[in-house]
């Protein structure tokens, strides 16, 4: 049922994607980073308010797992969400709006960048308190069998869910259930700035879902391919068989909580960071393909142009838009008739 | 019309939505097999089955998450609580998910889900099980809180709250299950959310009253008729959002108003009437506005102790004769 960590490498298939598929997970992954390098500048101009959670180092596990859903199928996710909402699809320009607080946001403004939704792309948020949305993705669950449907859904969390009640309940209902929802624990090793050894009695994440009877792995995070075969598997698993599914990526932010932790350096150490970094999920997927000669560097470089491009325009975008008017505070609170 | 108790009534409201709508589904503890702690559901797994009827372990926040992620997903849930107590486990989800994902969605997902099941002070059950939990709820934009009084409140302002693109709050009453009264078999019965009823009319006092606090406040009424005080008896029904413009109606007719609640009185719907009250009608009132309340204590459990922390009859009549004798009369 369970296995231990799973590297594309090891994978005797080869490559696995064609290099129109690589291009697409490189780019996908350079927009995110991009946008997070933009959103970070954003932060410090102080066009961005709040609280802001930067993906950088993680893009490899929303671009790996969205690269096998369909888009019917929904995702979830937490506060650190901007990396899964734009890979699910959503137009980086209404996503900076909303991160700059203007009318053309996703939510019109009024969420920022901790609630983020897109009923275009089935994306359900942008969830703030930590746990409380995997409950809510095993009713999403709930609703696909209701109907008969063959959906699934994508519910990320980070490993500083793990000890809340909510993510026990939600385990729980969704097996008891035989629910089609894949919990994907987004381990970077710190809830904020408490390891995972400090937090967790059983710090190997995947092995809970023994607990609950629900096929569980671990996966190596950095790695886009490793990360897209391993959900791969289990959503034709979960679509098939209606039964829920547990991976554990382990992955690193580069970058530290929020902006108000800017080094991350009290928890952890320089050299821990530097180390990570030489396994960065772009670069090593940039290598990768330049090794197997599905892309060359200059084709590389017109895709990191071409996203760099596109986030310029979407702060165009974002800094162009209006503000939200006043009348706005009073609307989307009750839905009426 | 049909004369029934609050229980079937609440039960021919849960079995007529759930056979008109195909969305509807119930989920909680007890609700399937066990037929309901208080037999609420009694029948409804027969009809409907275990897809819709729907058993959990006990685990509130778990299930309430569940109903409003169904809701997202365009189902209506009725989520029960075996009683309301319990929804403080769920506290979050109500107030940080469904309360506001129509708000930071930006519009994009509403939460049509109804959370409903027994609240209010109860006999003898001490003070984790015998509360008032409606101060918990009404504060929060994005809730609706619903507290039917009567079988045909509990009948018609149940259907609204399914048919309501929200979530509802909707807190029933041990101590009413077994009350009879005339209940509308119409399955098109609506009682609208949001509207208030005058359930006695009067002409010396405005007596503002919801739940075991309304019946308490009938047989005060009919006390004070006899020594000729005339009662006007308003119920909210809907505590949030709250129908003023009856209870203002009433004030400016009567000039006087005494509040009714179970609960504490601190920070409590006393409170917040008085202030509407306050505003918009301070040059009709006659005598100040008199609040009658739970005392400001947790629920006891010996007999003698929980009468002395819920308001009675003589409390009311106490506090009619104090805001009309004000003004002399």
């Amino acid at each position: 049922m369970a296995k231990t960590l799973t590297r594309s490498a090891a994978s005797p298939s080869g490559f696995g994607v064609d290099a129109e598929a690589a291009k697409r997970l490189l780019s996908d992954m350079l927009l995110i980073r991009r946008f997070e390098e933009k959103a970070a500048e954003g932060y410090a101009l102080g066009k961005i308010g709040g609280f802001l959670h930067l993906y950088i180092g993680e893009e490899a596990v929303a671009v790996g797992a969205t690269s096998v859903l369909r888009p019917d199928d929904y995702a979830i996710s937490a506060y650190r969400e901007h990396g899964h909402c734009l890979a699910k699809g959503s137009d980086p320009k209404r996503v900076m709006a909303e991160l700059y607080g203007r009318r053309d946001g996703l939510s019109k403004g009024k969420g920022g960048s901790m609630h983020l939704f897109d009923r275009s792309t089935n994306f359900l948020g942008g969830h703030a308190i930590v746990g409380a949305h995997l409950p809510i993705a095993v009713g999403v669950a709930f609703a696909i069998k209701y109907r008969g449907g063959d959906q699934v859904i994508v519910c990320y969390f980070g490993d500083g869910a793990v000890p809340e009640g909510e993510f026990h309940e939600a385990m729980n209902l969704a097996a008891l259930w035989k629910l089609p929802v894949i919990f994907l624990c987004e381990n970077n090793r710190y809830a904020m700035g408490t390891s995972v050894e400090r937090a967790l009695a059983q710090t190997e994440i995947w092995k809970f879902g023994q607990t609950y009877g629900i096929p569980a792995e671990k996966v190596d995070g950095m790695d886009v391919l490793a990360v897209r075969d391993a959900v791969g598997r289990a959503v034709a698993r979960t679509r098939e068989q209606k039964i829920p599914a547990l991976i554990e990526v382990d992955t690193y932010r580069y970058r530290g909580h929020s902006m108000r932790d800017p080094a991350g350096a009290v928890y952890r150490t320089k050299e821990e960071v530097e180390r990570e970094k030489l396994r960065d999920p772009i670069v090593l997927f940039r290598d990768k393909i330049i090794t197997a000669g599905l892309l060359s560097e200059g084709d590389i470089r017109a895709v990191e142009k071409d996203m760099n491009d596109r986030i310029d325009e979407a702060v165009t975008f974002a800094d162009a838009s209006p503000e939200p008017p006043g009348e706005w505070l009073f609307t989307d609170i009750y839905k009426e008739a | 019309m049909a004369v029934m108790t609050y229980r079937e009534a609440l039960n021919m409201a849960l079995r007529e939505e759930m056979r008109r709508d195909p969305g509807v589904f119930v989920i909680g503890e007890e609700v399937g097999l066990y037929e309901g702690a208080y037999k609420v559901t009694q029948g409804l797994l027969k009809e409907f089955g275990p897809q819709r009827i729907v058993d959990t372990p006990i685990a509130e926040s778990g299930f309430t998450g569940v109903g409003i992620g169904a809701a997202m997903a365009g189902l209506r849930p009725v989520v029960e609580m075996m009683t309301f107590n319990f929804a403080l486990l769920a506290l979050d989800q109500i107030v940080n998910s469904a309360a506001k994902m129509y708000y930071m969605s930006g519009g994009q997902f509403n939460v049509p889900i109804v959370i409903r099941g027994p609240g209010g002070p109860a006999a003898q059950l001490a003070a984790q099980h015998s509360q008032s939990m409606e101060t918990y709820f009404y504060h929060v934009p994005g809730l609706k809180v619903v507290r039917p009084t009567t079988p045909m409140d509990a009948k018609g302002l149940l259907k609204s709250a399914i048919r309501d693109d929200n979530p509802v709050i909707f807190i029933e009453s041990e101590t009413l299950y077994n009350v009879k009264g005339e209940v509308p078999e119409d399955p098109d019965f609506l009682i609208p959310l949001g509207k208030a009823i005058v359930r006695r009319e009067g002409t010396d006092v405005t007596v503002i009253a919801y739940m075991g606090m309304m019946y308490r406040a009938m047989e005060a009424a009919e006390e004070l008729e006899k020594e000729g005080i005339s009662v006007e008896l308003v119920d909210p029904r809907t505590l949030r959002p709250m129908d003023t413009e009856t209870i203002i109606k009433s004030v400016r007719k009567t000039h006087r108003v005494v509040v009714v609640e179970a609960g504490a009185g601190f920070a409590g719907m006393g409170s917040e009437i008085a202030a509407s009250v306050t505003e918009q009608a301070f040059d009709d009132l006659d005598a100040p506005v008199e609040r009658v309340t739970g005392a400001n204590a947790p629920m006891p459990y010996a007999r003698n102790l929980e009468k002395l922390k819920t308001p009675s009859k003589d409390w009311i009549v106490a506090a009619v004769r104090r805001v009309c004798n004000a003004n002399g009369s």
